[in-house]
């Protein structure tokens, strides 16, 4: 961590200069060097954000997607301004899960909140939430952090290093985030009411938006992404989340999640239609969205039905406009249900694209076959094994089905480096 | 900018040719290696280089630049570079009427017309000044990528429009270099992009496809480079000079060498 810091320093110079010199003076991919919290804080004080941590790459900030896993295999976590894309799954069952677990990590750690969904009223999105699995210690800090933020700094005494009791309280200093990174959530409880009812939190429910009759500002996207793109974007700059209100002074992140988009209900017909009349609507979309948040301090997963869009190009060119891709392939209603070789898991996950943000390179997971399962408390990605071939009768027919099967699995190709043809060895 | 990129391609910033399109494909990996390449090519050339960034922000360049020993800033303040930084662009026109005519203004049209307002930018931005002494070698246009401007509702002919129009008075009239960048999207069966793609072949001098390698992921290997040179303009007597390389990208630089000779095998 101390590594980051002194690195830091050494485009800190010139990143102040750039904070300078432009006039939103928060992009989210400044080194967090000790002038990056703005020309206007005095002094070189690193004020770190709850539930973020620098990427030991090159310094940027990334948040938790609520999966551990996930996480490492996406290079450390979310880094902050940019989009995670998820392809649903074919019956959408697994994909509002990692949608959830993104809102509940953003609950717990203290972060806003902006939900949108033309399917479901986002309240009840929120009261769905998963438990988070806390241990005694972090339960005991964490119920304190809930309870009696109203009150005053503790008169703990100290008993041990009781020199240091005299000294004031400082602020948390250095590249360290105040709580912990990356929560291990209960699939099978609900969120207490009282973490849902102390966060902050936005709703953009459409059906409910879209019949009021306030002035849109005229642009070719349907209206429901235009009238999303204007909630997201006023409450980033009501809230201050790009920097540029001078009231507010805000030092949070802005989770986003956009449920569905692209679906028929949000007014779409890419899923309808091959060559609709709206075509560009939802590339615009996601363009006018990686403007917004590139120049503000938030973060936004969506999950799209991907294998209901007609036409292929439009997914090429959605994966192009976002930043992370994560596909979901469950094996539900599949003959990959019955496959010995994959009775242990409930589908495969995909990591189809990975950014290269301030770098020529990025983090990139040697392992290419994951499979995710559902257990009863925690969902979990781990690689695929083949089961051992313990069958007594090597039956030639066997043998072949499972050959086929696992020529399937991939090729070993990754989004980066995609492969032509399936190699035997 | 990458040393062992200039050997393969002959040229120093002092030296290079003027006058020229190349073209940057990549399918199935990314190419963006070669961009920050070409900037920093071009800007340590002392040119006037335009930058339409239609894909990432300022301070991505900036950060990836100043590995490569370019400083963005500098360029910026002392009018070397001129940047057009397309995301916060997009967000400024979306959500607010603009007075003045923006060069993405076709953002706010639902039947998007063509990129004439792009043009006069960047005519205004590489125009020669008419200070007396000439202070820049050449003028430079990079973009980056074409091919998101198919996403924002352009047409194909629009862009390949727009293209010819810059070719004619960046590369003839003022004598200075285009360098583009356009995804290929392979069995994605894109036909605007491919239509795009194959007509921009067809006008460059040079073009630099960067490839996943067939056989798939692999850790020291990172791709596959191809360098096509091109003389459009005269019949095709020599054949088109094509070479290739496979690549890998690290934390400052990017190494090549022969196919199969990655110093991780030998």
């Amino acid at each position: 961590m101390a590594a980051v810091a002194t690195c830091g320093s050494v485009a800190a110079s010139t990143g102040s200069a750039v904070a300078t010199a432009s006039k939103s003076n928060v992009t989210s991919f400044q080194r967090r060097g000790p002038r990056a919290s703005g020309t206007n804080d005095s002094g070189p004080r690193l004020v770190s954000i709850a539930g973020t941590r620098p990427s030991v790459r090159n310094g940027q900030l990334l948040v938790s997607t609520g999966l551990p896993a996930l996480d490492q295999l996406l290079g450390g976590g979310l880094a902050v301004g940019t989009v995670l894309l998820i392809e649903e799954d074919k019956y959408n069952i697994y994909s509002p899960l990692l949608f959830k677990y993104f809102l509940a990590e953003g609950t717990v750690s203290g972060h806003t909140l902006l939900v949108a969904s033309a399917k479901e009223d986002p309240a009840n999105i929120l009261q769905e939430l998963p438990a988070p699995l806390l241990d005694d210690k972090c339960k005991k800090e964490f119920d304190e952090d809930v309870y009696d933020h109203k009150t005053p700094e503790s008169n703990i005494k100290m008993r041990i290093a009781w020199r240091y009791q005299l000294l004031p309280k400082m602020e948390q200093i250095g590249p360290v985030s105040s709580s912990r990174f990356g929560h291990y959530y209960d699939a099978s409880k609900r969120m207490p009411q009282e973490l849902i009812e102390a966060s902050n939190w936005h709703g953009f429910f459409l059906p409910e938006k879209i019949s009021s009759t306030v002035k849109v500002e005229p642009c070719s996207l349907t209206p429901g992404y235009t009238k999303l793109l204007q909630f997201i974007q006023n409450i980033i700059y009501e809230e201050g989340f790009d920097g540029s209100n001078p009231q507010k002074k805000q030092r949070n992140i802005l989770r986003i999640g956009i449920q569905n988009l692209g679906s028929p209900l949000w007014g779409d017909d890419i899923c309808c239609a091959e060559n609709g009349g709206n075509s560009h609507s939802l590339t615009k979309f996601l363009y006018v969205l990686r403007g917004l948040l590139r120049t503000s301090l938030s973060a936004c997963i969506i999950t799209m039905p991907t294998h209901l869009i007609q036409n292929k190009a439009i997914i090429a060119r959605v994966t192009t406009l976002s930043d992370i891709v994560v596909g979901l392939e469950s094996f539900i209603g599949s003959e990959r249900e019955t496959n010995p070789l994959y009775k242990d898991y409930h589908g495969l996950i995909h990591i189809r694209q990975i950014p290269r943000l301030n770098n020529l390179i990025c983090d990139e997971s040697d392992v290419k076959d994951l499979a995710f399962k559902l257990k009863r408390k925690l969902f979990t990605i781990e690689r695929l094994h083949l089961p051992p071939d313990l069958s007594d009768t090597v039956s030639r027919s066997s043998k072949m089905d499972l050959a086929e099967s696992a020529k399937r699995l991939g090729p070993g190709c990754g989004m980066m480096a995609g492969g032509k043809k399936h190699l035997d060895f | 900018m990458f040393v062992e990129l200039n050997n393969l391609l002959n040229t120093t910033p002092d030296t290079a040719e003027q006058g020229k399109l190349t073209l940057l494909c990549d399918a199935k990996t990314d190419g963006s290696f070669l961009v920050h390449h070409f900037l920093s090519f071009y800007l340590k050339a002392n040119c006037k280089v335009c930058f339409v960034a239609l894909i990432q922000s300022f301070s991505h360049y900036s950060i990836v630049g100043q590995k490569l020993g370019v400083s963005l800033t500098m360029a910026r303040e002392r009018g070397q570079l001129v940047f057009l930084e397309g995301l916060k662009s997009a967000v400024d026109i979306v959500f607010q009427a603009q007075k003045e005519p923006h060069p993405l203004q076709f953002l706010r049209e639902a039947n998007a017309g063509n990129l004439k307002p792009l043009f006069e930018f960047v005519r205004e931005a590489l125009k020669p000044v008419d200070s007396g002494e000439a202070q820049w070698t050449y003028p430079v246009l990079l973009v980056d990528d074409l091919s998101v401007l198919l996403s924002l509702g352009m047409g194909a002919v629009a862009v390949l429009d727009f293209i010819h129009y810059c070719r004619a008075t960046v590369c003839w009239e003022l004598k200075g270099n285009m360098v583009v960048l356009v995804h290929d999207s392979g069995d994605a069966e894109d036909e605007e992009n491919d239509i795009l793609l194959n007509g921009l072949s067809h006008q460059s001098h040079l073009i630099l496809r960067a490839e996943g390698l067939a056989t798939g992921f692999c850790r020291d290997v990172h791709g596959q480079l191809r360098i096509l040179w091109r003389r459009p303009s005269q019949p095709t007597v020599h054949r088109d000079q094509s070479f290739t390389y496979q690549y890998k990208i690290q934390d400052k630089s990017v190494s090549f060498f022969a196919k199969g000779m990655s110093p991780a095998v030998l």
